[in-house]
Parts: C-alpha cells; sequence; structure tokens
C-alpha cells in the first residue's frame, strides 16, 4: 500500500510499431512522486515517443502504463483520466494563436474542470506571475517570444492542476538566449516538488535538478542511473560517446 | 553631424504630375505607344457605354417593372411587411457596425445613408417614406450600439439568429383569410424577383453551413460508414451540376411522393440548393481542417478536452478564419447561382427579367434588363465581398 501510494508512473515492457518499425523495445521504469527525470539520447532513439505515450498521444502496442493507479487502455475514460492528471509542454508551443494568453490559460479549466471563469483567470494570474510574465496576459502568443510563449505553455498545464508534468524537448526550439528563463521556470518547478519527465539535452539542468536520469538509443534504454553516475561513471560505451558528443563544445 | 548619419531619410523623387507621366507612362517608345492606344481604346468604349446608357437605352422598362424586379407578383397591399422587415435587419446592421466595427464611419454611413440616396430617385410618394425610414432606423440602431454597446450585444446576436425566422414569417405572412388582413398569407407562387433570390441565398447559405461542417468532420470520422456516407454525398453531389438537380427536384421528386405530399416548389429549390452547397462548403472547411498542425490537437488533448470540444474551441476556429475569403467566395456563387431556378420555372431576379421581356410593349429590350439585372447582381455580390474584407481585417487574419 504505501509502496502504490508513492509511485505515480508504472511502466513495463512497452513496445511500440510504426508499421514495420519498431520505435520502442521494452521499456521499463518506475517513477515515485516528487522525482524529476531525465531523458536523453541520439534523435530517432524512442524519447519523445515514449513520453508521449504516457498520456496517449501516442498508443503502445504492448506491456502496460499505470499512471496514478489508472491503467491505460484504449478506454477513453482512462485516457481522460490520465491526461487531467498530467501536464505536458511541447517543443513547437503549440499554443492556441486565436486565443489571447488568459484564454489559452483558462480554456482547459473551464471546459474540463467547470471552474467559473472568475476563478480560472484567479489562477491563471498566479501562474502567470509565477512563470514571470503576469503583463503579458491580454496578448496573442504570436505577438510573445519564443522563450514567453514556452512559459505560457508551462502555465497552462499547470493550470490543469496536474499530479506530474510532462516536458518533450522544452527548450529545442528556442533562440538560446532565452532558454534560461524557460528552465528558470522548470528548476523552480522541480523543487517544489513536482513529478516531472523530461526529455531534454540541457545537462546543467539535468546536473541541478534530476534524481534520475535514463538513456535512450535505438528504442531501448542502454544506460540509467542518478546524473552524478551517468557523468562521472558512465557504464556504456554508447552512453560515453553520446556523452562526449554533446558536452565536447 | 553623427546623428543625421546614421539616420537617413529615405530618398523622395522630387517630380510632380509631369514626371511622374514621364517615369510611368511614357519612359520608352513602346510604352508610349501602349499608352496612346489604351487611351484611344479606353475613350472608345466609355464614349460607347456613355451614348447607349443615356441616348439610346429606355429605361422606362425598368421604371416600369421596378416592383417586379425588386418582389415579383407580391401584391402591393402586402409590401409593407416586406418594408418592416428590411428596416428590422437595417436595424440590426447599424447596431453590429457600431458595436463591432467601431472605426469603420465611411461604411456605415454608406451602408445607412443608401436607402436615403434612393429615396433622392423618383419613386412614387409611398416608396420614398419607406426608404426615408429604413435610413431612420439604421440611424437610431447605429447609435443605440454606440451608446450600450456591451448591454446590446447579446440581444443583436439574438436579433441576427432570429432575423430569417422573422423575414420569412413576414414575407408569408399566417392568417387563412385571402388576401385580406395584416399578414394574410402569400403563397411562394407569388415570390419573386429580388426578394425571391435575396431568400434563396440566405436559406441556402444559412442551412448549408452546419450540413457542410458536419459533412467535412464525417470525411474526417474514424467510423466507416459516417466516413463512407460523407465522401459519397460530397463526390456525388459535385459530380452532378446544379441545375440537375434543382431539375430533379423539381420535376422528378413529384413522381417518387404520393399524391397527398405536395411540397412547395420554392422550398424545394431551396433545398436543392442547399445540399449543392453543402458538398462544396464541406471541401472547403475540409481545406481548413487540413491546415491546422497536429500540435493543436495534441496540446488539446494533452489538457484533457475531449474530441468535441478540441474541435469546438481550438480547431474549428481556427480553420473557419483561415477560409473566410472561400467561404464568402463560396456564398457569392450561390447567390449568383440562384439565377439557375429561372430555368426550372421560378421567378427570380433573371426570371422574372424573361416575363418582363415577353411583354408586348417591351419586345427587345434584352440589353437594358440584362443590364439591369448584372448591376443588381453586382452590387450586391460586391457588398458581401466587401464585408469579407472587414471581417478578415477584425478578426486578423494573416497576421498572427
Amino acid at each position: 500500500m504505501t509502496e502504490s501510494a508513492t509511485t505515480m508512473i508504472t511502466v513495463q515492457d512497452v513496445h511500440k510499431w510504426y508499421g514495420d518499425f519498431h520505435a520502442l523495445k521494452g521499456i521499463n521504469m518506475n517513477i515515485k512522486q516528487g522525482e524529476v527525470i531525465v531523458i536523453f539520447g541520439p534523435s530517432g532513439s524512442g524519447k519523445s515517443t515514449f513520453i508521449r505515450t504516457i498520456n496517449r498521444l501516442e498508443d503502445h502496442q504492448r506491456g502496460e502504463i499505470v499512471v496514478r493507479g489508472t491503467r491505460l487502455t484504449h478506454d477513453i475514460r482512462n485516457i481522460e483520466a490520465i491526461r487531467m492528471d498530467t501536464g505536458m509542454v511541447f517543443q513547437q508551443f503549440n499554443l492556441f494563436p486565436h486565443l489571447t494568453v488568459m484564454q489559452n490559460i483558462t480554456l482547459s479549466p473551464i471546459q474540463v474542470r467547470k471552474w467559473t471563469k472568475q476563478k480560472a483567470e484567479e489562477i491563471a494570474i498566479q501562474l502567470l506571475e509565477r512563470v514571470g510574465i503576469p503583463e503579458q496576459a491580454h496578448k496573442f502568443p504570436g505577438q510573445l517570444s519564443g522563450g514567453q510563449q514556452q512559459r505560457v505553455a508551462i502555465a497552462r498545464a499547470l493550470a490543469m492542476q496536474p499530479k506530474i508534468m510532462l516536458f518533450d524537448e522544452p527548450t529545442s526550439a528556442l533562440d538560446p538566449e532565452m532558454i534560461k528563463e524557460v528552465l528558470d521556470v522548470m528548476v523552480e518547478l522541480a523543487k517544489s516538488g513536482m513529478t516531472m519527465l523530461v526529455v531534454t539535452h540541457e545537462m546543467g539542468f539535468a546536473r541541478a535538478v534530476a534524481d534520475r536520469m535514463f538513456f535512450f538509443d535505438q528504442g531501448q534504454i542502454v544506460e540509467s542511473g542518478t546524473p552524478k553516475d551517468i557523468f562521472e561513471a558512465p557504464k556504456e560505451e554508447r552512453t560515453k560517446l553520446f556523452l562526449s558528443q554533446i558536452l565536447s563544445h | 553631424m553623427n546623428q543625421s548619419n546614421t539616420i537617413l531619410p529615405p530618398i523622395t523623387e522630387r517630380s510632380g504630375f509631369i514626371g511622374w507621366l514621364r517615369k510611368n507612362l511614357f519612359g520608352t517608345w513602346l510604352d508610349s505607344f501602349l499608352t496612346i492606344v489604351s487611351v484611344v481604346f479606353i475613350y472608345w468604349v466609355i464614349k460607347a457605354l456613355y451614348t447607349w446608357v443615356f441616348t439610346i437605352a429606355e429605361w422606362e422598362v425598368i421604371a416600369a417593372n421596378l416592383r417586379l424586379f425588386i418582389i415579383g407578383q407580391f401584391p402591393l397591399e402586402q409590401a409593407g411587411r416586406l418594408w418592416i422587415a428590411l428596416a428590422f435587419l437595417l436595424f440590426l446592421t447599424g447596431n453590429s457596425l457600431a458595436i463591432w466595427d467601431k472605426r469603420a464611419y465611411a461604411p456605415a454611413v454608406l451602408t445607412l445613408c443608401f436607402p436615403l440616396f434612393l429615396a433622392f430617385l423618383p419613386f412614387e410618394n409611398s416608396t420614398r417614406q419607406w426608404l426615408i425610414i429604413l435610413a431612420v432606423t439604421g440611424f437610431v440602431g447605429w447609435r443605440l450600439g454606440f451608446s450600450k454597446p456591451d448591454a446590446l450585444k447579446k440581444t443583436v446576436v439574438i436579433g441576427w439568429v432570429i432575423a430569417l425566422p422573422i423575414f420569412v414569417l413576414l414575407t408569408r405572412g399566417f392568417t387563412e383569410t385571402d388576401g385580406v388582413g395584416a399578414l394574410a398569407i402569400v403563397g411562394t407562387n407569388l415570390w419573386g424577383g429580388l426578394l425571391l433570390s435575396f431568400l434563396l441565398t440566405v436559406v441556402a447559405n444559412i442551412f448549408s453551413f452546419p450540413l457542410g461542417l458536419a459533412l467535412a468532420l464525417g470525411r474526417r470520422s474514424e467510423l466507416p460508414i459516417i466516413r463512407w456516407f460523407s465522401i459519397g454525398y460530397i463526390e456525388l453531389i459535385r459530380g452532378v451540376p446544379l441545375i440537375t438537380i434543382l431539375f430533379m427536384a423539381q420535376l422528378m421528386l413529384p413522381l417518387f411522393l404520393p399524391d397527398s405530399i405536395n411540397v412547395d416548389r420554392v422550398l424545394r429549390a431551396m433545398i436543392g440548393m442547399t445540399l449543392f452547397s453543402a458538398a462544396y462548403l464541406a471541401e472547403n472547411v475540409r481545406g481548413g481542417l487540413q491546415a491546422i498542425p497536429k500540435g493543436q490537437f495534441e496540446a488539446s488533448y494533452a489538457l484533457g478536452l475531449n474530441s468535441i470540444q478540441t474541435m469546438t474551441f481550438v480547431i474549428m476556429p481556427q480553420a473557419l478564419r483561415l477560409i473566410i475569403p472561400i467561404l464568402v467566395g463560396q456564398f457569392i456563387a450561390v447567390f449568383k447561382d440562384t439565377a439557375l431556378v429561372a430555368i426550372v420555372g421560378l421567378f427570380d431576379l433573371l426570371g422574372i427579367g424573361r416575363t418582363v421581356l415577353a411583354q408586348p410593349e417591351f419586345l427587345g429590350l434584352h440589353r437594358e434588363v440584362f443590364a439591369f439585372i448584372s448591376l443588381i447582381y453586382w452590387v450586391l455580390s460586391y457588398a458581401m465581398s466587401y464585408i469579407s474584407q472587414r471581417l478578415e481585417e477584425s478578426l486578423g487574419v494573416g497576421k498572427r
């Protein structure tokens, strides 16, 4: 009982195929409440696919994913329950361009959680203050910089009061000078005790806040461990090679 | 001195009208030649047109039959109902312009003054009174919209929603007593002219819209039956000319229905046009849907919105905004296509034109009649196109 109370996500032997292409080859992972997990690896290694199976943006064909006690199946009720509990931040922000920042953030709380507009807007303002851009509430996404857009996207995901946050390469589409403002928000979020799964190549971020790191390659977890293990004593050749490539400059 | 070096003023050409002429029209020998030929050609066309319009054309045919062109055989003693319906529309237009397009003084004044302008033409006095009433209601609506924009918003939207039923009700009437009483029924066989074209257009466009949306979504559905039905419907209708559908509705349908069921002819034309327009609309909407990136769906799903909410709040608003120009193009096409009902024997603007030409005293005046009909079509089509441009501007299409 005590163990299930603290386990947020259980992933067992998950496989996924795109046609003939075997994208995920038996992934196992166990994530506890408050853990910050960093997933990294070369492009095409399946790390994005994996994180997207957790809220069913991609389906898996074999294995089992359990999020906070709810098993992920084709049952739409389970999927919706899990999506209510997980927030997601995308590489391309995916803000709704026809809605203002405020409307972007309050849309789902009003429609799905059935909050009043007033309550949703109060919380939205708090979240915008938390990500540092309360003054942008009534602008449209197209009027903001990339870093600001991504911070709005984080606020939008947090507005649903998720228990788990998924980040799919949140800084990869940003100009270099904007990466820090987004990472600062993520670090603050990690320190507040949020359970986070982050696909990223920001090794500084990983070193600072990750509890565990997973190295993906060719649809498999090649190596996992604490940042200390991974950075200072990687066991696998592939991990060493990849780290040397991304840390060399 | 340094400052003047960093920011240079744009280079302006200091040349007047002559310089402009020399640069743009007489730059080379070829330019000069083309300019002269064009001027001669334009002069020739304008002179011919001018001579025809002001000296040859016999416009009595229009003046004498104006009522037929506008409302067909609709009984004159009931025409007040149509004026009231029109006044209601103008009131709503004034309201909406003031509420949603505050800065558009010029178009608003132009639209609302149009009836006043018409009032200066040599009409009968009753017509003139009604035209002035129209302008006044329009202006009252406009002023009201300015003074209480927020309070009126909801009322105006409701007003537009009930505008068509009210218009149809006032046109048709509902008391049984034949021809007497304020709201006696006027059979659709008496509807004609611009009134009929207008009603056909509005009904076909309004009802084909939800149908087209449903078909567009159906075509993307994951349920095979719905998808196949949508594809079948769209491809079948798009593969058939409108005129055949209208013939089917007018001539074939009665063969299949029992004698006791008698569907009104105008209603049949409306249904035919609606069904036809829906298939095209569905394809236009599908085009808009395909332009929405996959990430929009994903972000919406990830936030816990279900597929209906995603369509309603995230995808459709963006898709429809993208295709406003195409949609308006289609609305205009439907308006012009209503002319085809003349061929199946209804008296729309074109049908009335042909009956007018069949009157012995107006034989051979085709040019006047068709020029007048074309002018009406052009004015209204251009108005729609203009509204579409304003709508695009105010919604900021293409800016984000």
